[in-house]
Parts: C-alpha cells; sequence; structure tokens
C-alpha cells in the first residue's frame, strides 16, 4: 500500500531569544493510505509541530516531507496554499467556525477557492452537512450550536473538498465525554466508510483507541510502532 | 456566499464600534466639507475672474485715484477690446453692518465688458438713461426686500452726503461663481454731484476695466499701460482681473492657510481613530485569519478582507457626511449671508469639494487598512494557531 505522508530525517526547532529549542529530531514516518493514526505525547513533545509539518502549514528546518506524493518542500508559499486547499482537511481543538458566518457558510469557506459553481457548491456542503448529521442545522451560527455540534460543522469543512488527508489536532480536547465519543465515531467513519487518511493528535487514550496505530512522542522522537489493528 | 458578504459580515460583526467608527469619519467629512467650502468661498471671486480682462489702479493703492484722461491713452493700445471706469464708492446702507460692495461705473462700457451680470434689456436701457438709477445683485435684493422702482439711499464717506438711488435692475450671475451682492450706479452721478461739491475730486476714477482681445495680449497690454503711465503724477500698476482678486485673497492668507490646515487635521485625526479600529479588529483575528490561510486563502484574500471592511466602514461614514454636507452646508451659507453675505457671495458646496472629501474618505480606509494587512499577511500560521490558547 502507498503510503500518504513519508517523513525523512526531519528535524525541527524555535529560537526563543536567543535560544535555540529543539522540537523534532530526525524523525520519520510512513503512513499508508487508508489509515488512521494517532499521534501521543506529553505537552511539549513536538505532536503538533509534527501535525503542522504534515499538514503543509510548518516548514521543517531539515530532512524531507512528502504527503500525497508532493515534496511540500519544493512548494512555494503560493502553490503550498493551493495544495492545501486541495488536499488537506484540518479540525482543531477549539474548532475555529467563524462566528459570523453560518454553518452552511463555514462549511462552503473552502470552496470559494474551487471554481465551482454556487448551486455545485451548495451540493457539496448539504452532502457533508448530512454526513456529519447537521443537514437541519445549516442556517445556524456557531454560538446557537453546542460545542459537539460545532465540531461536527468543522469536520464537514475539513471533508467538503473531498481532501486525502485529514489531520485533527486534540479534536475531543474542548467536549464532554459524549460528544467525544460522537466525534470519534464520526472520525472512525470518514476512515473506514469514505477511505479517508487520518492523522490525529490527542491526549486522549480513549480517542486512541479508535485509531489503527498509536506513534508515541516524546521529547521530539518518535517511539516505536505501536499497531493495534 | 462570496467573499464580499464575508467582509460586510466583518464590518458588522462589532455593530457598535462601526457605526461610531463610520459617524466619526461622516462628522470629518462634514467638517471637512464646512472647511473646504469656506476656502472656496474666499476664492470665489478669483474663480469667477475673466482671463482677458485687466485692473488698472494707481500704483500707490486702491484709496489714490487716477485721471479720468487715461482712458483714452488706454483705449489706443493694440489688443485693447474696451475701457470702462470705477469707482468704490464705500457709503452705509441704513446702518454700518448692511455691508454690500458699492461701485459707481459707466454702464455703456461696464455691462459690454462684464456680461456675467444678466439683466433684461429693458432693465438695462432704465439703467442707462436713468442719471441716479443703479443695480443690485439678486441677493441683496432678496435679502433687503428690494424691487425694482424702489428708492435706497446711500449715507456716503468716502464721498460725503445722503446719496439717493433707484433700483431700475436686478442682475443674476451668469455663472454658479459670480457675485450678487454688488450694487452698481453711474459714476457720471458721482462725478456731477462732486462737481457741486469738491469740484477738485471731479473727473478722477478708482480703476479701469481693460479688455483685451486674446489671453496673449494681456502681459504686453498690462506692461504697455504701466509704462505709458511712468514718471506720471498718478503711475499705475496694471493686473490680471485674477491677480487683482489674489492680492485681497491674500490679505487673509493666514487665515486660509490654517483653515487649510485644520482641514487636514480632521482627517488626519479619523485616519488615527480608523487605524485603531482595523488595528484593533485585526488583533483580534489573528487565529481566523491563521484559519483562513491553513484553508488556503492566500494573502491577497486576507488584504481583501482587511481593505474591504476598512474601506466599507469609510465608505459608509463618507456616504453618510456628505449626505449631511448638502443641507448642512447650505444652511450655513444662509445664517452667514445675514451678516456676512458680502464676504461670502456664494457659499456652497463645490463638485471639487464633493470629489476631495470622498478622496478623503477612501484614502482614509486604505490607508487604515496597510497596517493590519501586513500583520495579518505576516504572521506564520503556526504561531496564528497558537494564538487561540
Amino acid at each position: 500500500m502507498a503510503n500518504v505522508v513519508d517523513i525523512r530525517g526531519v528535524n525541527k526547532s524555535y529560537t526563543r531569544g536567543n535560544q535555540k529549542i529543539p522540537v523534532l529530531n530526525n524523525i520519520s514516518l510512513a503512513v499508508p493510505d487508508g489509515e488512521f493514526l494517532a499521534l501521543m505525547g506529553p505537552s511539549g513533545s513536538g505532536k503538533t509541530t509534527l501535525l503542522n509539518l504534515i499538514a503543509g502549514i510548518d516548514r521543517p528546518d531539515s530532512g524531507s516531507v512528502s504527503v500525497a506524493n508532493t515534496e511540500l518542500s519544493k512548494l512555494s508559499e503560493s502553490a503550498l496554499a493551493n495544495w492545501r486547499s486541495q488536499h488537506v482537511g484540518f479540525i482543531f481543538q477549539f474548532y475555529n467556525l467563524m462566528p459570523v458566518l453560518t454553518a452552511f457558510e463555514n462549511v462552503e469557506l473552502p470552496l470559494l477557492l474551487t471554481k465551482l459553481s454556487k448551486s455545485k457548491r451548495h451540493e457539496h456542503v448539504k452532502s457533508a452537512l448530512d454526513i456529519v448529521g447537521l443537514g437541519d442545522r445549516m442556517k445556524h451560527s456557531p454560538n446557537q450550536l453546542s460545542g459537539g455540534q460545532q465540531q461536527r460543522v468543522a469536520i464537514a469543512r475539513a471533508i467538503v473538498t473531498d481532501p486525502t488527508l485529514i489531520v485533527a489536532d486534540e479534536p475531543t480536547g474542548d467536549l464532554d465525554k459524549d460528544s467525544a465519543g460522537e466525534i470519534l465515531t464520526l472520525l472512525e467513519r470518514l476512515n473506514k466508510e469514505f477511505k479517508k487518511s487520518i492523522v490525529m493528535v490527542t491526549h486522549d487514550p480513549r480517542a486512541a483507541e479508535k485509531a489503527h496505530t498509536i506513534r508515541h512522542l516524546d521529547k521530539g522522537e518518535l517511539e516505536n510502532v505501536n499497531h493495534k489493528k | 456566499m462570496k467573499i464580499f458578504k464575508l467582509v460586510i459580515k466583518n464590518a458588522l460583526r462589532h455593530k457598535l464600534r462601526s457605526i461610531l467608527t463610520a459617524l466619526g469619519i461622516a462628522i470629518a467629512v462634514l467638517a471637512f466639507g464646512i472647511l473646504r467650502t469656506v476656502i472656496d468661498a474666499w476664492y470665489i471671486g478669483v474663480e469667477a475672474s475673466s482671463q482677458t480682462r485687466l485692473i488698472t489702479r494707481n500704483e500707490v493703492s486702491l484709496g489714490f485715484p487716477m485721471p479720468l484722461a487715461y482712458r483714452e491713452k488706454i483705449a489706443q493700445i493694440p489688443g485693447v477690446t474696451g475701457v470702462s471706469i470705477g469707482q468704490w464708492f464705500g457709503g452705509t446702507y441704513v446702518d454700518p453692518k448692511n455691508f454690500f460692495a458699492r461701485f459707481a461705473v459707466e454702464p455703456e462700457s461696464f455691462l459690454p465688458l462684464y456680461p456675467e451680470y444678466v439683466l433684461t434689456e429693458k432693465e438695462r436701457e432704465d439703467f442707462l438713461k436713468e442719471r441716479n438709477s443703479c443695480v443690485v445683485g439678486a441677493k441683496i435684493a432678496t435679502k433687503y426686500g428690494w424691487k425694482l422702482g424702489d428708492n435706497i439711499r446711500l449715507i456716503g464717506d468716502i464721498f460725503p452726503g445722503d446719496w439717493d438711488f433707484v433700483i431700475r435692475g436686478i442682475y443674476h450671475g451668469a455663472a454658479r461663481t459670480t457675485d450678487e451682492t454688488q450694487m452698481f450706479f453711474q459714476w457720471e452721478y458721482l462725478n456731477e454731484q462732486l462737481g457741486q461739491t469738491t469740484r477738485g475730486r471731479m473727473d478722477q476714477v478708482g480703476f479701469f476695466y481693460v479688455g483685451v482681445a486674446s489671453a496673449d495680449d494681456v502681459t504686453r497690454v498690462s506692461e504697455t499701460i504701466d509704462a505709458m503711465f511712468d514718471n506720471s503724477m498718478a503711475e499705475t500698476k496694471t493686473e490680471t482681473e485674477k491677480e487683482f482678486q489674489m492680492s485681497f485673497v491674500s490679505m487673509v492668507g493666514t487665515i486660509i492657510t490654517t483653515v487649510k490646515v485644520i482641514s487636514v487635521v480632521v482627517i488626519a485625526i479619523i485616519l488615527l481613530v480608523l487605524a485603531n479600529t482595523m488595528a484593533m479588529t485585526a488583533r483580534e483575528r489573528v487565529a481566523e485569519y491563521a484559519v483562513l490561510k491553513t484553508l488556503g486563502f492566500r494573502p491577497s484574500h486576507l488584504t481583501g478582507l482587511i481593505f474591504g471592511e476598512s474601506m466599507f466602514i469609510s465608505i459608509l461614514g463618507g456616504a453618510i457626511g456628505l449626505l449631511l454636507s448638502v443641507p448642512i452646508i447650505k444652511g450655513f451659507g444662509e445664517f452667514l449671508s445675514v451678516d456676512l453675505g458680502s464676504f461670502f457671495p456664494v457659499f456652497e458646496l463645490s463638485r471639487s469639494t464633493v470629489l476631495l472629501a470622498a478622496a478623503a474618505a477612501l484614502s482614509v480606509g486604505v490607508i487604515a487598512a496597510v497596517f493590519p494587512t501586513l500583520k495579518a499577511t505576516r504572521i506564520k500560521i503556526a504561531d496564528g494557531l497558537r494564538y487561540i490558547g
């Protein structure tokens, strides 16, 4: 099976004042197509940094990051933005919906960058909202929705462009137990039913349980593979 | 949904803040409009000046006369199409505060030189044939309730005595900028009266109005006139009508400069207000901009969003300000006309002021968006997302 993510010898550090703080040390990671990978580790271990590199919203100091057969370090900022819009769906811990837009309009946002007609956009948005079970909440604004519903709108926004890869950063971190369960079930369905590759950062062992593979990151280094299924 | 809809929704996200900012811009545009209208009013005489008319006066000052005999000599200069005479009269109408310009002129030669003072044929004929007749501008006629045939009396100061006139014409301006607050009467009437009281002041004039064939002749003719009377008892100074009018404007040059500076300061202040609003907006939305970038929106999209929002507020404020300017400046003009109508004969919102005010509002919108845009487009996505907490 081909790899949707192929990371080799990646190093990444941040500069704070005059001090250089290493975050990722010689990381190599391959994620097969159709995989549901959970990245776990303590705070500051570099999980989110690694996820940002995979999603093409940050660049490594050295090493290569290839996602969906594209070497990201070779892309310009503009090309990278274009690539992200086509290949990656993002789910954030705090949903990050535009408060002034309705659920429909939030999901429609990524499609505004495409050449789709209004009717086609409408069709895609409705379909995405139906998948996450919010077809009847299209005209609601985020503040009229519960946390779980907002995260489902965010998931609809992530899948509306039919991306190759979904990245999720602590998607259940701000939710109660029941809502978190619903979101995880939805992610599992996206992986199984819609064949979406998912890379998820989480602190929550119950969330990680839904993944096929769990990788632990500690002090910028990946620990051994833990295949669950 | 289009990006424009997001611009509008963003602009109305904090309704009170946006409305207050827009109202601030509206008030600034209104103040700018009033101040520029004051400046325009000072320059209205200059603007209305003819390119082919010269004014010759005594080189010492306007208060010193010149011999009437100069007229024939001036008329013989090649390129001169007509010469008329005039004298500032001064005087008081009922009360010293009833100020308006009063000139003794020779109607036969004056009216053809000044076609912008429009009279009916009958009014023109009546003005010409009756020695103590006068014509008055429509604005002062309205102000003092004068109508044709009314008798008015001026109390002379430069030319002492009681001077009685009968109104035979009420002129209207041919252009918006024509001064309709003046009174003209026959110089011959003045000269005759002086013959009975102070003969030594007879056959003297305050200035010559000189018409020239084309603007190309202006310099040559004016130099020729002044050279002609060099070393005489009354040396002359000849200027274009525009220069002549400008000499009055320059007397209040400091005031005009101050008004101009204040009008710019008003715009600068509101620029800071809008810039502050936009800076606050950008700071609050760092995370949202990062999310948009994550979704694939480019810096050009963010630029459009921020500039669009800033322009929306500035255009809204500018439009309100301009809409308010029309009735307020009109009312202000009417208020001024009560006591200061002769100083500001035309007090109207001009097209150039409207365009300047609109340009100022648009510029404010553009400039205020520059720094927030730079901040939003330069921030790294990872840093912006971290800003969420």
